[in-house]
């Protein structure tokens, strides 16, 4: 019993880190029908841009600061840096490489390729550039372990978890409530008729690249801070696996990448817990392929007039 | 223009080959050693070490005269080939050492991924090789001209098991280890045979697995945790066990982590912190409170290259030695195939060496019958010699 809530909370910290990269591929995927195969790259760049930005305040650069910042100011101060970084990389990447593709009016799927193109460029631009060798990411946060017998966590599980659940409230509440939000959707639905009624179609889908990778980012600080050991390719296996869970929770659908990549979390951690690991993708990619047969459009999958 | 910078370089690389082979027939009067070491590739550092190790033995026998076979007075001549830590290369290197440099013996290499396959072609041609560092069984396995300066995995194991019964008198034990690489894999299963031994079937209370790569413990380690184990044993590569320690105390873990010999990089430290601090591991040696010869080539390595040298270049040192001592007792009468097959004689026939990794002597396979080394992670961070356990 005790094994099982414990492995609950586990899993929910692990869901987290599936939901937060699947939200970006729902969002850019929602908007222009692209699946940007980039966006596990663009999460390890974040959490690379995390790493040097809490060390820069940590003062382990030629530059110091000339006080010592507590650090909770440091993680205060990162995360917006992480983000606005992050989203940069994100907006470079619509620029570069997709915003030429679409202006030529190129097939859907030679942009699909681009991504992933830049996504090996990306890992490998890092392997190339900072080499090899892991990186170990600073205890920004007093860790405290809450240990009630039963269950342990610590207050960076806890963290973790309430910022996907929060990340996932504001974009819902921004998609359907603001007047960009309300642009997104109308993209979604026609991209052709839109520009026609005065939007800026271009603005609206810097926009989304902006939220969806201060999201990858945001969720690379954290993943940073919670698996503190870094290298060039630990964006590309979690990030195929969130845009899986993605497409099992409805890819579009806001909701379905939350449930879709906790329940991805969920049944990995389940299924390690029970049997082999070597067990572990076998099981659960088999579950995520019933679901799929059942459900082709995903748990939350709708019909195409209400995506995003 | 390519082309002709392509035929350019091919020419000069052919012309260098038909001096090099015109120049060595092996048998003027020098005892020639070939190097099969990563100098590039995943594990530089590796070769690295090796080469430094070798550079400093050699300049001390040359300052000194040379070696002394027999009567004379023999210098010594080392070539290094780059095996770029690939399998493929390491034959090709192997091939071109003993074909073409016509060395007498071969150090190397290090790992079990290229010792395995560079062996068999130092068997097949009958040239004498020592790996320093290669814990494999299969490396020496019903090879006569192939040895190595390192001990085994099949004891390394038990070792670990007898270590964690007497120093922390624990009774049941969880392994934690990666199923999908053969090091890890083998290493934790002689573990559990010999901790079973011991305490009896089921003493093992949890055995749990992970794939390569995985970064997320925790399910394993709620297992771990709850399974009422006294000590939990790690058989993993420094990166993940720095994501493991950590997880397993976020968990709530606070009994003893044993480590094997993958623990014992320099990097481990920068990546696991604290959360290493306090925990023991089995090794070949330790540098920090050595004494003797050992503590001898520390301070010359560390005036040397700035750094103290990791258990790659000591057993790289003791390998080398090992070749040397065989040399000399076999002496270097004849062609280079006798003399090849006189030095495998005399390295199978070795009673005990004494070197800077502990006291050996070579069992039937070439393996060496020695200590294994206990270090203690102490409150700085250093690898620091706790106890030695023999076989």
């Amino acid at each position: 019993m005790e094994t099982i809530l414990q492995n609950i909370l586990n899993a929910l910290q692990w869901g987290s880190f599936y939901s937060l990269i699947a939200l970006g591929y729902c969002l850019v995927y929602g908007v222009l029908l692209l699946i940007n195969f980039a966006h596990g790259d663009v999460f390890m760049v974040g959490a690379y841009i995390a790493f040097f930005v809490a060390t820069f305040f940590l003062g382990h650069y030629a530059f110091a600061l000339p006080f010592d910042l507590p650090g909770w100011a440091i993680l205060a101060l990162s995360v917006p840096l992480v983000m606005i970084l992050t989203a940069a990389v994100g907006v470079t990447l619509e620029r570069v490489a997709y915003r030429p593709l679409r202006r030529k009016g190129a097939h859907r799927l030679y942009v699909v390729i681009t991504a992933l193109m830049c996504g090996l460029i990306l890992s490998n631009g890092n392997l190339a550039l900072l080499g090899a060798s892991r990186r170990n990411f600073p205890e920004l946060i007093d860790k405290v372990i809450f240990d009630f017998g039963w269950i342990r966590f610590t207050n960076l599980k806890v963290i973790v978890i309430l910022t996907a659940v929060l990340v996932f409230i504001g974009l819902r509440l921004i998609v359907t409530r603001t007047k960009i939000g309300m642009a997104m959707r109308a993209i979604s639905w026609d991209k052709f008729a839109i520009p026609l009624m005065g939007i800026p179609v271009d603005t609206v889908i810097v926009f989304t690249f902006i939220l969806g990778s201060s999201v990858a980012g945001l969720g690379g600080l954290l993943f940073a801070m919670s698996y503190p050991i870094l290298d060039p390719y630990m964006g590309a296996m979690v990030g195929w696996k969130a845009f899986i869970a993605a497409v099992v929770g409805g890819i579009g659908s806001i909701r379905g990448a939350f449930a879709g990549g906790f329940l991805l979390g969920f049944v990995e951690i389940m299924v390690v817990a029970v049997f082999p690991s070597t067990f572990r993708d076998l099981i659960s990619f088999t579950i995520l392929l019933i679901i799929m047969t059942y459900k082709p459009t995903g748990l939350f999958g709708m019909a195409r007039t209400t995506k995003i | 223009m390519r082309k002709h910078v392509i035929l350019l370089a091919a020419l000069a690389l052919s012309a260098l080959l038909a001096f090099g082979c015109g120049g060595g027939d092996g048998d003027e009067k020098v005892v020639k050693i070939g190097f099969n070491i990563p100098l590039t590739g995943d594990i530089p550092k590796v070769g690295e070490s090796s080469k430094n190790a070798a550079e400093m033995l050699k300049k001390r026998i040359n300052d000194a005269g040379g070696l002394r076979v027999g009567e004379e007075m023999l210098p010594l001549e080392f070539v290094y080939e780059d095996n770029e830590s690939k399998a493929e290369s390491a034959v090709s290197a192997a091939l071109k050492l003993i074909e073409q440099d016509r060395v007498l013996g071969l150090i190397g290499p290090q790992s079990s991924k290229q010792a395995i396959p560079a062996g068999e072609v130092a068997d097949a041609n009958m040239t004498p090789m020592i790996s320093p560092w290669s814990t494999n069984p299969t490396t020496t396995k019903n090879r006569p001209y192939v040895f190595r300066a390192c001990f085994l995995d099949p004891f390394q194991g038990p070792v670990a098991a007898k270590f964690a019964t007497e120093e922390f008198g624990a009774d049941k034990a969880a392994v934690l280890y990666d199923i999908a690489s053969d090091y890890p894999k083998g290493l934790a299963e002689f573990f559990t045979k010999a901790f079973e031994e011991i305490h009896g079937k089921g003493s093992v209370v949890a055995s749990e697995t992970f794939t390569t790569k995985d970064q997320d413990f925790s399910a394993q380690l709620t297992n771990i945790v709850n399974s009422d184990a006294d000590v939990l044993f790690l058989p993993q590569y420094y990166s993940e066990v720095a994501l493991i320690a950590k997880q397993a105390h976020d968990l709530g873990w606070d009994k003893p982590i044993l480590g094997s010999d993958s623990w014992g990089s320099a990097e481990l430290m920068n990546l696991c912190g604290d959360d290493c601090k306090g925990q023991f591991f089995t090794t070949h040696y330790a540098a920090a409170g050595a004494t003797g010869k050992t503590k001898e080539f520390i301070e010359d390595y560390e005036a040397a290259y700035g750094e103290t040298p990791d258990d790659v270049a000591a057993l790289t040192w003791d390998a080398i030695h090992i070749m040397l001592d065989a040399v000399q007792r076999a002496g270097l009468n004849g062609e280079l195939e006798q003399r090849r097959e006189e030095v495998m004689t005399a390295l199978g026939g070795m009673a005990s060496f004494e070197g800077i990794t502990g006291t050996m002597s070579f069992n039937e396979d070439g393996d060496p019958v020695k200590c294994a080394v206990v270090v203690k992670i102490n409150d700085q961070g250093e690898f620091t010699f706790y106890k030695s356990v023999c076989p």
